[in-house]
Formats: C-alpha cells, sequence, structure tokens
C-alpha cells in the first residue's frame, strides 16, 4: 500500500482542521494575556455536546451551536476564575480540563450505559466547491471537504484582520503587551480578556464539534486524546501569528495522517507513537530555539489588578 | 470676573487602601486655561486623586463635576471620552507597538477599522500647534524617557482632553526638556485646556502654574494663588505643615578610603558611551550620587553590591579588592545595599517581618548552623531590632507586605544597620514617607556616618543631598559627570552637571 | 465586582479550615451529579466512605493508592514553593516507573542490589527529566509550563513506542514491559495488603520534605526564590541554583511515585502505570496549600474518592467517572478559597454614595 497519496493529503487536511481551529483559539487567548490549559477539556466538552444535540435534534448544525456554546460558557467559567477571582492562570486551566473531562465522562457514561449501544450520527459529508475542487492535486486535497473546514480556512485570515487592522484587535494584543497601558489608553483590560476566552472557548468548542460532526461521526473518550495541548505547543511553533499557526496546523495534521496510516497499514516497521510525540519534541525544539528573544506576549500569564500600588 | 463654570470641580473625594486613607474628602477645582499646581509630599494622596479622576481607583466618597455636569468615572475609558487626560509617572505605553498603533490604542476608529490616515494627520496638527513632535513608525521600546512622555502627552491630545493631568512630569526631564514641556504646557493652556500639574519641586510649580494646591496627609491644606507672595520656604511650609527642619551639617572626622570603585563602565545609554567611573568614599562619609532618574544611578549601586555586574570595573572595601563580586560576596566583604524598591527587591512582602529581617544572613551563624535553622535566635533578633527601632506593628510575625512604607523603611534600615556595615549603598531613602519617617531615616544615616560607616547615597532629591552629603557626584547618561566637595556646590551648578553640562570654573565659583 | 486586598493577618484556624470548605463545597456539588444520576447522595457517599475506610482491605488498599499520591503531591509541593511551573510530574513518573522496571530486571545485578538500584535510579531519571526544563529556563530564558507540559507526552509517546516495540511482553504478545525479577518486587510489610516498601517510601519523603522545608536553610532559601527572586538575588542568594536544586527534588519525588508503582503494585511497565498522578499531584499540593504535613490527607482524599468511586459505581447507577470531576471540582474550590483568604470581594458603592 502506498501511504502518501492524494487521499493521505485529503486526509491530513481533515486533521489538521481541529487542530487550526484549537490554534486559533489558544492564539486568540495568549495573545489578550490568558494563557488557556483549559482547551483540552473545551474541546472535549464541545466534542460531546455537539454530538448529544446532533443525535437528539437530528440536526448536524444544531450540534455545532451547542458545541460553539458549551465552549463559550466553559470560556466564561474559566474567565471568572483567572480574571475576575486572578487565581494562577496554570493551575486553574489544569482544574477546568480535569473537570471538564471528568463532567464529560460521567454525563456520556450517564446518557448512554456501557451496555447499551450509543446513537450514531450521520456525520457531515463533503462539498466539493465548483471549479475549485477540479484543480489538480490542491482541489481533491483542499476544496473537497466538509463546510466547517471551509468555515476554519476563512478564519485564518479573518482572525488576522481582526488581530491587525481593527481597534478591536490592536486593544486585544495591547491587553496582551502591557495591561497598564491599555488601562492608561482607555481600554478595560478585564473586558478585554473576557471576550477574548470566551472566543477562545467557542472555538475551541468548534473544534470538538468538529472531530465528532465531521471527521469521525462517533463519540469516543479518546476523541480528543491530546490534541488541545498540541494546539497549545502549536501556538508557540507559529509564533502567535495566525498564518504561522495554520502552517503548523497542516504540518501536524499531516504527521497525524500519517502515523494514523502507519498503524493501519502494519505494513512499515515504524513506532507511530514517534509520530505522535513529534509536535511536542518539535515545540520544545522551537522554544530553545525562540530563547529569551520569545515572541510571546510580554504579559502573558500576568493577572491584572488595576489597584495594584 | 464672570462666574464661568470649572472645567472641573472633585469634592469630598475619599480613597482608602485598607487601614490607609490615602484622599480625605479632597475638594479641587480647575478652571478652564488655568495651571493648578498640585503639591505635596510623597504620600500626601496626589497620585492617588488622580487615578480616582481618571478611573483608574474607585473612590469610597465624593462627586467629579465636569462642566458643570456630575459624571460617574468607573473606567479609563469614561474619564477619557468625558475629555481628561493623564500623564502617568511612569510612562504606561505597549513597548512592542509602534507610536502610531499606542496612539490609535482604545480610539474607536472609522468604519470598524484603525484609521490610520487621519491618525497621522491629527499627529502633524499637534506637532504644528504645540511643537509635540514624533516618529509615528518607531516602536516605543526606541524611545528615551522624555520622548516617551511626549506620546504620553499627544496620546492625550489626540482624545481632545479638556482636562490635562501630569503626575511628576520634570522629574524623568533634564531641564531643557522641562523648558520644551513648559511651552507646550503654555500653548495649551492658551487654548483653553485646564492643566493639573502634581509634582513636589517648589520652583517648578512656582514657574509654571496659575494657582497651587496643596495637600497634605491625604487632605487639601491649602490653596493659594500663585503670586508675588508666594515663596518656596511658605509652600514648604505648607507641604510640611511647619517650618522645614534643616539640618546643619556639622563638621566631622572623615577617615581613610573604605570603598574604592575604578573603573567602571556601565551599559550605554543615549548616544555616548559611558565614562568609567571611578569613586573613592572614606571612613564617616557620605557620597551623594545626584541625577535626573535613570541616569544609571541604580546601575551605578547595582554593579558595586554585586547584583548586575559592569561591563568593566573593580570594587575594593578597605583596601581589599573583591575578586568575583556577587551580593554575597559584597555582604561579606561588609557591604550593605538598601536599593529603591524595598518591597520588590528587599523584602519578601508575604513573609513574616522576622523571616525578614535575616533575609541576607539565615545562612550564618547565629540564625543556622551547618544548614539547619535556629528559629529561635531569628525571632529573638527580630523582636530585638522591633523593640529598638520602634517598629510598628511590633509583630515579629506579621507579613512585611502589610506593613506601612515608614515601617518597611525603618525594618530595612534596622536589618541593614544591625550587621554593622563598612559601606552602606542606599537608594531614595526617603521616597514615599511621610515627615517623622523622613527624619528618623536621617538621623539613622547620620549616627551610621559618625560611626565610620562610608556611605552612597543616590537620590532625586537635591534637598536631602545637600542636606546629607559630605561629597556630590552628578550622574548624567551612566557616567559620573561631575564630582565635588558639597561647600563649593550649589543647586544651580548641580542642576547644571545633571543636564550634562559640566559647570565651568566660574558657575561653581 | 473587584477584589480587595485583605490587609489583616489571616487567623492560622481560618487559613486551616480553608481546604476543608474546599472540599465540602465539591462534595455538596458532587451530590448534585449524584442526584443527576439518580441515586441518593447520603448513600452513595456511605458507599464512598465504607469502600475506602471501612475494615483492613479498604483501608489498607486507599493507603497503597495514595502513595503515588503523595510522592506526586510532594513534587508538585516543592517546586511551586519555589514557583517553579513544573505540570511533568506525569512524565517524570513514567521515567522513573521505566527506569526501575529495566533496573529490576537486569538479571545479572545481584539480588540485594536490585531494590536499592530501583529506587536511586528511579529518582535520578525522574530528576533528569526535571533537569531539562529547568535548564532551559534558567539558561535560555524558556517558559517551564509549555516544556514541562511537552516533555509528558513526549516520554509518554516514548514509552508506548517502547512497549509495543522492543519492550513488548515477550510471552502475552502485549503492550506491557517483561515483569521484574521476584527479588525486585518490593516488600510488603503487613500480610496480606498492598502495603509495600514504596508506601513507606512516600510517607518518609513527608517526613523529609516536611523537615527540609521547615527546618533547613535550603527549605527557607527555596521559599524565598519563590516568593521574591529579586529580592533573593538582592539578598545573595544563588536563584538559579536554589530553581536548579527544587526542579531536581521534585523530580526525583515524581520519580519514585513510578519505581514504587512498578515495584509495589504492577511489577512491570504497562501503559496505564501513572494514569494522571502527575496532574493528581498538583491537586494534592494545592489541597494541602503547600505544606507538607498536608499532603497525606489530601492524598488519601483522592485515593479514597477512586476506591470509593469504584465501589460506588459497582452499587448504584452513578458512573466512576464521578472520580475525576470531583478532582477538578475541588481543585478549583480550594483556588478560589485561598483567592478569598488573600482577598475580599467587594461591589462598588462609589455610584451610590455619589448620588447621594
Amino acid at each position: 500500500m502506498n501511504i502518501i497519496d492524494i487521499g493521505f493529503f485529503a486526509a491530513a487536511v481533515r486533521l489538521a482542521i481541529p487542530l487550526l481551529l484549537g490554534t486559533l483559539s489558544e492564539l486568540t487567548s495568549e495573545r489578550s494575556g490568558t494563557l488557556n490549559l483549559g482547551i483540552e477539556g473545551m474541546m472535549l466538552a464541545g466534542a460531546l455536546a455537539g454530538f448529544s444535540t446532533a443525535a437528539a435534534t437530528g440536526s448536524l448544525w444544531l450540534g455545532v451551536l451547542a458545541a460553539i456554546a458549551t465552549g463559550a460558557a466553559i470560556g466564561a467559567i474559566m474567565a471568572v476564575l483567572v480574571l475576575i477571582l486572578r487565581l494562577d492562570q496554570t493551575v486553574t486551566g489544569l482544574g477546568v480540563s480535569m473537570t471538564a473531562t471528568g463532567l464529560v465522562f460521567y454525563s456520556y457514561r450517564l446518557a448512554f450505559t456501557e451496555t447499551g449501544t450509543p446513537p450514531s450520527i450521520t456525520p457531515f459529508s463533503t462539498i466539493a466547491i465548483p471549479y475549485l475542487s477540479e484543480i489538480p492535486f490542491l482541489g481533491p486535497v483542499f476544496f473537497n471537504q466538509y463546510a466547517l473546514t471551509y468555515i476554519a480556512y476563512l478564519m485564518v485570515p479573518a482572525l488576522a484582520f481582526f488581530l491587525y487592522r481593527t481597534p478591536a484587535g490592536l486593544a486585544l494584543r495591547s491587553v496582551g503587551e502591557n495591561p497598564q497601558a491599555a488601562a492608561a489608553a482607555g481600554v478595560n483590560p478585564i473586558r478585554v480578556r473576557f471576550l477574548a476566552l470566551l472566543f477562545a472557548g467557542a472555538l475551541a468548542g468548534l473544534a470538538g464539534a468538529y472531530l465528532n460532526l465531521a471527521a469521525f461521526g462517533s463519540f469516543t473518550f479518546g476523541i480528543v486524546a491530546g490534541r488541545g495541548w498540541i494546539c497549545l505547543a502549536l501556538v508557540v511553533l507559529g509564533r502567535w501569528n495566525p498564518f504561522a499557526c495554520a502552517a503548523a496546523a497542516l504540518l501536524f495534521g499531516a504527521v497525524d495522517a500519517f502515523q494514523l496510516r502507519l498503524q493501519t497499514s502494519g505494513s512499515v516497521d515504524l513506532p507511530y507513537q514517534l509520530f505522535l510525540a513529534l509536535p511536542y519534541a518539535a515545540t520544545l525544539v522551537a522554544m530553545i530555539f525562540n530563547g529569551r528573544r520569545t515572541a510571546g506576549p510580554a504579559a502573558l500569564m500576568q493577572p491584572y489588578d488595576a489597584e495594584r500600588r | 470676573m464672570s462666574e464661568e463654570v470649572p472645567v472641573l470641580v472633585l469634592s469630598g473625594i475619599t480613597k482608602t487602601f485598607g487601614n490607609v486613607i490615602a484622599n480625605n474628602a479632597v475638594t479641587l477645582e480647575v478652571r478652564r486655561g488655568e495651571i493648578v499646581g498640585l503639591l505635596g509630599e510623597n504620600g500626601a494622596g496626589k497620585t492617588t486623586l488622580m487615578n480616582v479622576l481618571f478611573g483608574l481607583y474607585r473612590a469610597d466618597e465624593g462627586t467629579i463635576l465636569v462642566e458643570g455636569k456630575q459624571i460617574h468615572v468607573t473606567s479609563t475609558a469614561d474619564a477619557i471620552s468625558l475629555g481628561i487626560g493623564m500623564v502617568q509617572q511612569h510612562s504606561h505605553a505597549v513597548e512592542r507597538h509602534t507610536v502610531l498603533d499606542n496612539l490609535l490604542l482604545g480610539l474607536p476608529g472609522s468604519n470598524g477599522l484603525l484609521d490610520k490616515t487621519s491618525a497621522l494627520q491629527r499627529l502633524k496638527e499637534i506637532g504644528d500647534a504645540y511643537g509635540l513632535r514624533l516618529d509615528p513608525a518607531r516602536p516605543v521600546h526606541t524611545l528615551a524617557v522624555g520622548e516617551r512622555q511626549r506620546l504620553d502627552i499627544i496620546r492625550a491630545l489626540f482624545r481632545r482632553a479638556r482636562v490635562l493631568i501630569l503626575d511628576e512630569p520634570t522629574s524623568v526631564l533634564t531641564p531643557q526638556e522641562v523648558e520644551g514641556l513648559f511651552s507646550a504646557l503654555r500653548a495649551l493652556k492658551a487654548d483653553g485646556v485646564g492643566i493639573i500639574f502634581i509634582s513636589h519641586k517648589l520652583n517648578e510649580v512656582r514657574a509654571i502654574t496659575d494657582r497651587v494646591v496643596v495637600m497634605r496627609r491625604g487632605e487639601v491644606v491649602a490653596g493659594v494663588d500663585n503670586d508675588d507672595t508666594v515663596t518656596n520656604l511658605s509652600l514648604a511650609t505648607m507641604m510640611c505643615g511647619h517650618e522645614p527642619e534643616r539640618v546643619v551639617r556639622v563638621p566631622h572626622q572623615i577617615g581613610d578610603p573604605r570603598l574604592v570603585a575604578r573603573g567602571i563602565e556601565l551599559d550605554s545609554h543615549g548616544s555616548q558611551s559611558p565614562l568609567p567611573i571611578n569613586l573613592t568614599i572614606h571612613s564617616g562619609e557620605i557620597l551623594g550620587i545626584a541625577g535626573v532618574s535613570g541616569n544609571g544611578q541604580v546601575a551605578l549601586a547595582e554593579a558595586i553590591a554585586g547584583v548586575k555586574l559592569p561591563r568593566h570595573g573593580s570594587v575594593s572595601i578597605d583596601g581589599v579588592s573583591i575578586d568575583n563580586p556577587s551580593p554575597a560576596v559584597m555582604q561579606k566583604a561588609g557591604l550593605a545595599f538598601i536599593p529603591e524598591d524595598r518591597i520588590g527587591a528587599g523584602f519578601v512582602g508575604p513573609m513574616a517581618l522576622k523571616d525578614n529581617m535575616v533575609l541576607s544572613r539565615f545562612s550564618d551563624a547565629p540564625f543556622s548552623r551547618k544548614g539547619w535553622i535556629n528559629w529561635k535566635n531569628i525571632l529573638d533578633f527580630a523582636n530585638m531590632q522591633i523593640a529598638e527601632y520602634d517598629i510598628r506593628p511590633p509583630d515579629p510575625r506579621m507579613p512585611v507586605g502589610l506593613m506601612s512604607g515608614g515601617n518597611q523603611q525603618k525594618a530595612i534600615v534596622a536589618r541593614e544597620l544591625a550587621f554593622e556595615p563598612r559601606v552602606l549603598i542606599i537608594a531614595q531613602p526617603t521616597r514615599g514617607l511621610d515627615v517623622s519617617a523622613i527624619a528618623f531615616v536621617h538621623r539613622s544615616l547620620m549616627r551610621l556616618r559618625d560611626s565610620g560607616c562610608a556611605i552612597m547615597l543616590i537620590s532625586d532629591d537635591l534637598d536631602e543631598i545637600f542636606q546629607l552629603s559630605d561629597r556630590v557626584a552628578v550622574m548624567y547618561e551612566n557616567s559620573v559627570v561631575w564630582e565635588t566637595p558639597i561647600e563649593t556646590a550649589t543647586v544651580s551648578t548641580v542642576g547644571l552637571a545633571m543636564n550634562g553640562s559640566l559647570p565651568t570654573q566660574d558657575a561653581a565659583a | 465586582m473587584r477584589l480587595v486586598a485583605r490587609t489583616r493577618k489571616t487567623s492560622r484556624v481560618r487559613e486551616a479550615m480553608l481546604p476543608v470548605a474546599a472540599v465540602l463545597a465539591s462534595l455538596v456539588i458532587c451530590g448534585l451529579l449524584i442526584l443527576i444520576a439518580g441515586a441518593n447522595p447520603i448513600s452513595a457517599f456511605g458507599i464512598m466512605v465504607s469502600a475506602a475506610f471501612g475494615g483492613k482491605f479498604a483501608l489498607t488498599e486507599t493507603l497503597a493508592r495514595s502513595a503515588p499520591l503523595i510522592l506526586a503531591g510532594l513534587a508538585a509541593l516543592v517546586a511551586l514553593r519555589t514557583r517553579f511551573w513544573n505540570i511533568g510530574g506525569e512524565g517524570q513518573i513514567l521515567a522513573g516507573a521505566m527506569a526501575s522496571a529495566w533496573i529490576g530486571a537486569l538479571p545479572n545485578l545481584p539480588a540485594p542490589l536490585l531494590i536499592p538500584c530501583m529506587i536511586v535510579g528511579a529518582a535520578l531519571a525522574g530528576a533528569a527529566l526535571a533537569a531539562l526544563p529547568a535548564t532551559l529556563k534558567l539558561k535560555l530564558g524558556v517558559d517551564e509550563v509549555v516544556s514541562t507540559l511537552m516533555l509528558n507526552f513526549i516520554v509518554m509517546y516514548v514509552m508506548m513506542a517502547l512497549l509495543s516495540g522492543p519492550w513488548k511482553d515477550p510471552l502475552t504478545g502485549w503492550t506491557d514491559s517483561p515483569d521484574i525479577l521476584p527479588a525486585a518486587e518490593f516488600p510488603t510489610f503487613w500480610r496480606g495488603t498492598r502495603l509495600h516498601l514504596g508506601v513507606l517510601i512516600a510517607f518518609g519523603a513527608v517526613v523529609v520534605i516536611g523537615v527540609m522545608l521547615s527546618r533547613t536553610t535550603f527549605g527557607l532559601s527555596m521559599k524565598i526564590v519563590g516568593e521574591n527572586p529579586k529580592a533573593a538575588k538582592h539578598a545573595g542568594l544563588n536563584v538559579a541554583r536554589v530553581t536548579l536544586f527544587a526542579a531536581l527534588v521534585s523530580g526525583a519525588l515524581a520519580g519514585l511515585a513510578g519505581a514504587g508503582e512498578v515495584g509495589g503494585t504492577q511489577f512491570q511497565v504497562i501503559a496505564s502505570i501513572s494514569s494522571g498522578y502527575g496532574y493528581a499531584g498538583i491537586v494534592v499540593a494545592m489541597l494541602a496549600r503547600l505544606s507538607p504535613a498536608g499532603v497525606i490527607p489530601a492524598a488519601l482524599f483522592l485515593a479514597a474518592l477512586t476506591t470509593g468511586a469504584d465501589e460506588m459505581s459497582r452499587q448504584t447507577s452513578v458512573p466512576f467517572f464521578i472520580a475525576d470531576a470531583m478532582q477538578g471540582i475541588s481543585l478549583i474550590a480550594v483556588l478560589v478559597a485561598m483567592t478569598l483568604s488573600r482577598y475580599e470581594i467587594k461591589f462598588d458603592s462609589f455610584e451610590r454614595a455619589s448620588r447621594s
């Protein structure tokens, strides 16, 4: 079996999309100054909300909406904890992920017991974009995908445009660099960071919904399986820039697709697990090379306290 | 005079931080085209009041009227939209962003987009009208301190401020830059902008303001028109509540050289690379280091104390040269360093007072033996110091961060003096302290000097330098540009040197 | 609504009550979850308590399960006290587990040396894994939150690759490492229970770390560096050395947790040898409010949660995953409680005052 064919590249794009959405989510919150370690839990909660809503209503799009709302709701909780109560971002993020994971598994087990068969949904089917999908190679790889994929494509320039061309985007970047300066210019850092976390939660929820409503068509306990943590890594690799982050997501979508093929082909004697470790190892190397000239937002992980004297 | 509605009225503003009353029923009025000097010692509550007005702090009580209408400032955005602009003591700008981006920050934009074209246009207008110019493409981290302040003023004007607050604007400027600032302020005044000029520098307040309001201990104690009857002495008396006590230096014995620093080269600052610094401080001598803040005083202190090593240079104490300087080595050699940022660099805020009292000594006897801590000895030591220096509250388990600034300074002075240093470096020893605490610190320094310690006193406050020093060295752009016995120095010669121009023989005479 | 710092010392009683209040709050939330599952919370909690503490077997099982949690909790505590954000406990546990399983299966090592070598090897492996992010932080300024997290996954996937490749159990063909030698199995000190040497090590570590933090200059140095590195530097402490030392101790403790699981419980490396102990360690450390003595009740609480939830899910309709949820909820609850001890929430009265 040939591992690298057009189908492989299409699969790479398919697997890159949740990473892309999650990475844009993490990028947004980090650019505003919040390290969101809750992303893993948000993606998982989005996946379950999307799946169960779609299963109950029969509408995939309602499922997508439910996933977005669930992610945003967890984002709001995280925001209250780290922005209003100023809890430590690292430990709180882990706590949010732990809690969300526990609650998702708990409610999934309650809703669909071990013995019963879980409901199945018919996932999104691909839509070939007229003309574009007929371009050799690029067409079948990029333009015969799900509607959610096309939305994800559009998110990249949209987010970049927002960050670099709009007053709100400038405010978001400034709050992540120096919240005191933003406050002195009339921007409310807490409000900006709150909205950024809401948006980040919504995107993370959407990423989760994509996994079972488009990519896999079912919910399993391992559906997210660390993809949230990978997004954390991809933001570092993409140096907090939407386009570079998208490229990093595509690259590791390909790595993911490659290791899946390795697993199923069984013909090549290469441990696929090492490919799973690749994004993390690459991030570590990238961080070593970035060194002190860190590209990250200057106020990342620093709580903002207006009355600090 | 017509009964014009004042552009700004603050009345009955009260603000507390925990049990510290920072503002107590403060009332202040500013008319159109008026420059009001807000005068007071450090800690008098001037900055707190302005932060309340600008929406950074929220007052516990009080009302604010802008052009006769009562307003509720709950955020800086409110304040800005009401026409209040603020230039803070330390510039708040996003380092990595350009001047233009910092000006655009917080503006609504047009059609949802950043409006760079009209911002550039407005920048040019402000430059033409007030002589305030900046290159919009420069990233903020490349700007000098004075240029950052200009950015803050331009930013306020961008938002068409009708009231402009300047908090200690001259403390980071050279005399020439101060003149440039003043001419811009006069142009603004002519355009009808009301200006609040916060300072504790009497000459400047008298030079630029129309009216002076004096605050003391969180309250307004006086408000006078700035006319011929106002003198430095009358203002100082209002600030302190009594005629300021002038400690007259009595001649005293100066001994052998104790601290000798040779060829200390700091990082470059501004255009020129700094000159090597050579300093000698004798036993029983206080060397005052004067200079506009940010001209290398901190770097020099940290270099000698081993905190941040200079590019070149050597230090010796009592003739013994120090080979591998580090804070620990310098302490062993008998040097004590009391940094300006006491709570940030001198103490561990959340930790108990008793532990902070041995912060640099707990590894030595009698506080520990072979790595085992003797908590009882630490407690006894702390109690002894608390009693001797009257540190309040007298609770060795009190977290230092919850103590008042004056008591923190007492504690740190107590700690460093307890180990009988041969050399003391102390930076801004009285910043933010009230009158009685200042007197305490000054007395302690005098006593230490009399016991033979060599003291390096870094202060932005020229009065303090002249009060205590035996000699004065002036720093400019990371070099010592002038050094002289205090008897041959005057405020004007030192001021000239602070500006980088060496006083001539004529001026010094 | 905003937070205002308290200006008075909080009383010791109040401080001690915080984690208790947090646990109670999370119990209430879990009671609601149990209600949703259609069970009676009171009787469900009853089942949990008796499964975790009722009788010799239950009690010793909970104690045995608490061992890795105690060590992982101490590991997190030592690091967090020094503000070295080691969230790489999971990877360090796996490293310790692999090292001890490898040493424990070495046929040429004299039998009496096996167990000491396993313990030392595991501690060294954990410490080495923590040394990497610590060095990167100190030399290059690389943020340790992300680097330690990344290392967790790198170590995990390397372990999985080993288990499905070179280390695959030759007898069963499963993705488990070969069994350690019988002489390498940790002795149990109470016949018929799982109270093995690893449990003893865990409790011993609490004492050692407790004494180190409260009685030695090392402990005080770590506290000073953690609370205010700038002041530590001014006071003449070697901040880099103290941070590195804390990272090494933290990693070694996590490594020991891995040794205990291999030597005392599994006798081999299996894919789920740690199952999140590294992350649970952070929960333990926070519940203990970073005090070594508090680690024991905190670890027992989490251990009881898992043993109790196991039994509860067998007897009632409540899924086992309630233990996972509760772990996260109690972590957040204790964080909130700690913040409320340092701050109070103020609702603004300015508008009201100014209107009057």
